[in-house]
């Protein structure tokens, strides 16, 4: 029964991720939806770990931290990536057309 | 040995991107291209190995599957991890002067080319799924990197929106690993190819991972970021990343479809699959049609090419393999070839708007000559390469009698054929346009031979399909083709 | 000493010369012209010591796998020395006119170094051992012939390359997936004289037409089929030299030459009478020979009426190999070298018109027999060749043909051959009548002063190629001369 109370929140957070990627104009808001989104993934992942009858599965648990690690790695690079368009551009954002040409 | 080897691919690189800042500006340069060299030398006896007693095998740290990791070297991974050392060489060649080890770009672009190159290896020697999201991450993230050296906006810009795709795909796919998980306890492709059963959370998951890899690798329509990365990218990043680095996701996808799921019976989601190829196909060729600079249409170009592999899913027999992973390699290299040349057009005229270049027959012969040829892979004119791997498409095609699919090829060599002349004959045919442009300086000698020694190689290619064909027989996936 | 590199040997001394022309740049003049020249000889050696190898049955062959099961193969037999030998004599002669010609122009490394490739492009055609292998060098001669036609750079040129771009490669797509099909069919097969289909049931009738036509389409669009042919003459704006080899030798010549390799060594005439295309190619080719005469009369540019008269006399070719029978075979492949001979007379005479004087059409040609006689004399003996006047070779092509055609019972053919001679005649005799007749105008268009050397280089190459031509009409009966080495060939499909 909590398997399914876990899923439903992580399908719910997965969503509000989705949703702030694709709304959000500012690029600091989009990243920190990635990492909502990630946090979603990190769950469903705990559930599957959790399931055994030996107790939680060591391995799942083992990729989770791993991936824990590679987003926050990720993370501060996105974020360093964001500074240096900001100093350039003046703006955190992406969003502008005739980005094609130069 | 053999184990030390393997772990040579991975670990001489590696190694050398921690060590390269350490040591003096004079020597940077010898070890970058030192590290580079030592991969083909690396591979020549591995793939004696593998030619002799077939697949190898290497359990890191002695732990056996599922609970320790395995290295596979097959057929199919050898010839792409040959690919990736043949472009490696050229690019570092060019490399060397268009981003000098010893200078405030080399020292951005070295580290992070060589981190690339250990990610795409061990990528391409994983046989587990989590290992090659890692993998798979270190080569978005370092790709990412490389696409902001030269600190152009656009550039930047293009790598962020890389990235937040990227992060995103990378998450569907470890979604699917976890789910994957879940259901069978193991992570080897094998293993779980064994164990897997088709229900509905298998399903679910096979989607969200196809998903994830289709947007690492540009396959339309999410190829959205792609155009603007590849175009905008400094120098030889556009070559490896256009020659590589798309070719690593789409590697992936075919180890999982053929050799996870190999024995699913998925007809329409095959099918599917091929529509996306074919809508890359016709929509990158016409898109690279009306592109005005030099690199976004060879950046489209990338696009529409691509989309030849995905008929593989499709067609599914051994000859759509052979042209697959022909069409993996003829593009790599001829693609590569075409972004050195364009960097080189790049670099001495200062600008690749087409309506700007003219005369490159006279000012540029090496680079023009390398771009031409290179085109001539592309376009699939014999003899080439690329020839080859639309001939065995096309035969594959004729022979389960899918009219469709083969005439949908035809077109698509036809409308390339219509994009790289319009390049060509702007580029050197044009009296009316014959302006001294405001900047020209003439590209290091090297550089310009990096780029023709990738467009000769395409060229040969097309001569040496017969042991690159006899190491695909051997590593066909365990179910799930025709004869 | 082992002499299967020969056939290789052939291909890659031009593609070499091509290469090398490439990498001397456009200042090593002397350097470049010994090279072409070089090249051209030692290839004519080549084929001297091929066809001696021929003769006495020792033919050698290449060969090598592109693919499994599938090979590149070149070897020399008697056909495929008839086309290389006209190519190679042809070659040396156009080469000399053409150094001459380009004195004055830029781009000359680029030129020559295509001009090299795209004879090493026929040179493969013409000893492709099977259908695959002629594939690859007939794109590779798209490839090559692209720059020359828009070497100009100007306007009409470009438009002219795009045109000439869309058709061959159209049907080489029409082409490559005929090739595939006929290949998962019947498997790679080399060409054997007769015909190597005969194993495939009825049941299959109808693949084998619909592959035939996808071929002749490939095939057509090069010996400009109507209604293939539009890209011909918008190609006229090539240099002369181009034009001459591209309509004497090479484009043209390589979809007739592949049209009669895919009739008699790969079909079969019987397979092909079988199925029924004979007729529909004879159509085809009697259609083209009246509608080019016809096109050909209303134009008043020289080169362009000439152009039209290269459509609708290439066409012969096909007609013969499409009548069949042993006598219009022959009329028809050994058109194959004297058209060549003929047409490339008149486009260096063209040319030389319109370097020399400025003389582009056809109402400023008037009195220039008195101007430039040698020229004038070879544009005449060319062009009544043409019109088939006997003893000239245009006149031995036409008269196999007939006899032919009334032999196997096709009578048809012969209002065809008298409406296109009547129209020869109508388009050439003007030209020929105001050459001679006419008095010479107060000023030339635009005279240009040339050196000894120029005209030399420009008048000997077209009065030889006038001679030859003659000399092959005269001497028909000659054991050595193409007819009688064309019978031999040709009654070998018919035994």
């Amino acid at each position: 029964m909590t398997e399914i109370l876990f899923v439903l929140a992580a399908s719910v957070v997965f969503g509000i991720g989705v949703w702030g990627l694709l709304i959000a104009e500012h690029l600091l808001r989009k990243l920190l939806a990635l990492n909502v989104m990630s946090s979603s993934v990190f769950i469903i992942m705990l559930v599957v770990a959790g399931g055994g009858p030996d107790g939680p599965d060591p391995v799942a648990q083992a990729l989770i931290l791993t991936g824990i690690v590679i987003a926050v790695a990720a993370t501060a690079f996105a974020l360093a990536l964001m500074v240096s368009i900001y100093r350039k551009t003046g703006r955190a954002s992406i969003t502008e057309k005739g980005d094609d040409d130069r | 040995m053999i184990a030390e080897l393997l772990a040579g691919l991975v670990f001489i690189p590696l190694g050398a991107t921690l060590l390269v800042l350490l040591l003096p500006r004079q020597a940077r340069g010898y070890l970058c291209f030192t590290a580079v060299l030592a991969l083909p030398l690396c591979l020549m006896p591995l793939t004696q190995a593998v030619w002799a007693d077939g697949e190898i095998t290497l359990a890191l740290a002695e732990f056996t599957p599922p609970l320790g990791i395995v290295w596979r070297l097959d057929g199919l991974a050898l010839i792409m991890l040959w690919l990736t050392a043949i472009v490696a060489v050229p690019v570092s060649l060019h490399a060397l002067t268009s981003f000098p080890p010893g200078e405030q770009t080399g020292r951005g672009f070295w580290p992070l080319w060589l981190m690339l190159l250990a990610g795409i290896n061990a990528l391409f020697l994983s046989a587990d799924l989590f290992n090659l999201y890692v993998t798979l991450e270190m080569i978005t993230l370092a790709g990412v990197a490389m696409l902001g050296i030269g600190g152009n906006a656009l550039a930047l810009k293009a790598a962020m929106r890389y990235l937040l795709l990227g992060l995103l795909a990378s998450l569907l796919y470890l979604l699917a690993v976890g789910l994957i998980y879940g259901q069978t306890g193991a992570l080897d492709i094998y293993l779980v190819g064994e164990r897997l059963e088709t229900d509905r959370l298998a399903a679910t998951a096979l989607v969200l991972m196809i998903t994830g890899l289709l947007v690492k690798s540009a396959i339309f329509p999410m190829h959205v970021w792609l155009p603007a990365a590849h175009g905008n990218a400094p120098g030889p990043v556009s070559a490896i990343l256009s020659g590589l680095v798309v070719k690593v996701s789409l590697y992936m996808l075919i180890r999982i479809w053929f050799w996870m799921a190999g024995d699913w019976e998925l007809p329409a989601a095959a099918t599917a699959l091929g529509l996306l190829g074919a809508g890359a196909i016709l929509y990158g060729s016409l898109a690279a049609l009306i592109q005005p600079r030099l690199k976004m249409v060879i950046a489209y170009s990338t696009v529409a090419q691509l989309g030849y592999v995905m008929l593989l899913f499709p067609l599914a027999s051994i000859n759509a393999f052979h042209a697959a992973s022909y069409q993996l390699l003829a593009h790599g290299l001829a693609k590569a070839a075409m972004f050195l040349a364009a960097a080189n057009i790049l670099w001495s005229i200062g600008t690749d708007r087409l309506h700007a270049l003219t005369d490159l027959n006279r000012k540029l012969p090496v680079d023009l000559f390398a771009l031409a040829l290179a085109a001539v892979s592309i376009m699939g004119l014999p003899p080439s390469g690329g020839f080859l791997a639309k001939w065995l498409l096309l035969e594959a095609a004729w022979q389960q009698g899918a009219w469709g699919w083969l005439i949908l090829i035809s077109i698509g060599s036809l409308l390339s054929a219509a994009y790289l002349f319009r390049v060509i004959a702007l580029t050197c045919f044009h009296p009316e346009r014959r302006h001294v442009p405001t900047r020209w300086q003439s590209p290091p000698s090297s550089a310009s031979i990096a780029a023709l020694v990738l467009a000769l190689l395409a060229i040969a290619a097309g001569f040496t399909s017969a042991p690159i064909l006899g190491l695909i027989d051997d590593s066909l996936p365990p179910g799930g083709i025709w004869p | 000493m082992t002499t299967e590199w020969l056939p290789l040997a052939m291909v890659l001394v031009s593609l070499i010369a091509g290469v090398i022309i490439f990498l001397l740049g456009e200042q090593r003049q002397l350097a470049r012209t010994l090279l072409n020249l070089g090249a051209a000889l030692v290839k004519l050696a080549l084929v001297a010591f091929l066809s001696m190898l021929v003769v006495t049955d020792r033919a050698p062959e290449f060969r090598l796998a592109l693919l499994p099961g599938l090979d590149l193969v070149l070897r020399a037999d008697a056909l495929s020395l008839l086309f290389t030998t006209l190519s190679a004599v042809l070659w040396l002669i156009t080469t000399v006119y053409a150094i001459a010609y380009l004195e004055r122009s830029e781009n000359r490394a680029r030129f020559f170094g295509f001009f090299s490739i795209c004879v090493a492009s026929t040179m493969g055609i013409a000893m492709a051992g099977n259908l695959f292998t002629f594939f690859i060098f007939y794109e590779l001669l798209t490839l090559a012939t692209w720059p020359l036609v828009a070497h100009s750079g100007s306007r009409a040129a470009i438009l002219g390359a795009r045109t000439y771009l869309r058709y061959t490669l159209g049907g080489s797509a029409v082409f490559l997936v005929g090739l595939i099909w006929l290949y998962g069919l019947a498997g790679s097969r080399d060409f054997i004289a007769g015909g190597q289909l005969d194993e495939i049931g009825i049941a299959q009738h109808l693949d084998l037409q619909i592959i035939f036509v996808m071929l002749v389409i490939g095939m057509g669009v090069k010996a400009a089929l109507v209604p293939l042919h539009s890209w011909l003459p918008k190609a006229m704006v090539a240099p002369a030299p181009v034009s001459a080899l591209l309509h004497a030798v090479a484009v043209v010549k390589a979809g007739a030459f592949g049209l009669v390799r895919l009739v008699e060594d790969v079909y079969g005439p019987e397979l092909v009478a079988e199925l029924g295309m004979n007729h529909l190619l004879a159509v085809a080719a009697a259609v083209t020979i009246i509608y080019g005469s016809v096109m050909a009369l209303r134009q008043t540019d020289i080169k362009r009426r000439l152009a039209f008269s290269t459509v609708s006399q290439v066409s012969y070719i096909a007609l013969g190999i499409a009548v069949g029978g042993v006598m219009a075979t022959t009329g028809g492949m050994v058109h194959l070298v004297h058209q060549g001979l003929m047409k490339i007379t008149l486009f260096f005479c063209a040319g030389i018109f319109a370097t020399v004087l400025g003389v582009k059409c056809i109402d400023q040609l008037d009195g220039l027999g008195r101007r430039m006689p040698w020229t004038t004399l070879s544009f005449t003996i060319a062009g009544l060749g043409m019109i088939g006047l006997p003893p000239m070779a245009g006149f031995v092509s036409k008269y196999y043909l007939g006899a032919g055609a009334i032999a196997v019972g096709a009578w048809w053919v012969i209002p065809v051959l008298i409406a296109s001679t009547l129209l020869n005649a109508a388009y050439f005799l003007p030209l020929i009548k105001r050459m001679w007749m006419h008095p010479e105008p107060g000023e030339w268009p635009h005279p240009v002063n040339l050196s000894r050397m120029e005209t030399g280089g420009l008048v000997i190459p077209t009065v030889m190629t006038a001679i030859i031509s003659v000399l092959t009409g005269l001497f028909a009966a000659h054991p050595l001369s193409p007819l009688s080495w064309v019978m031999g060939i040709v009654t070998e499909y018919f035994p």
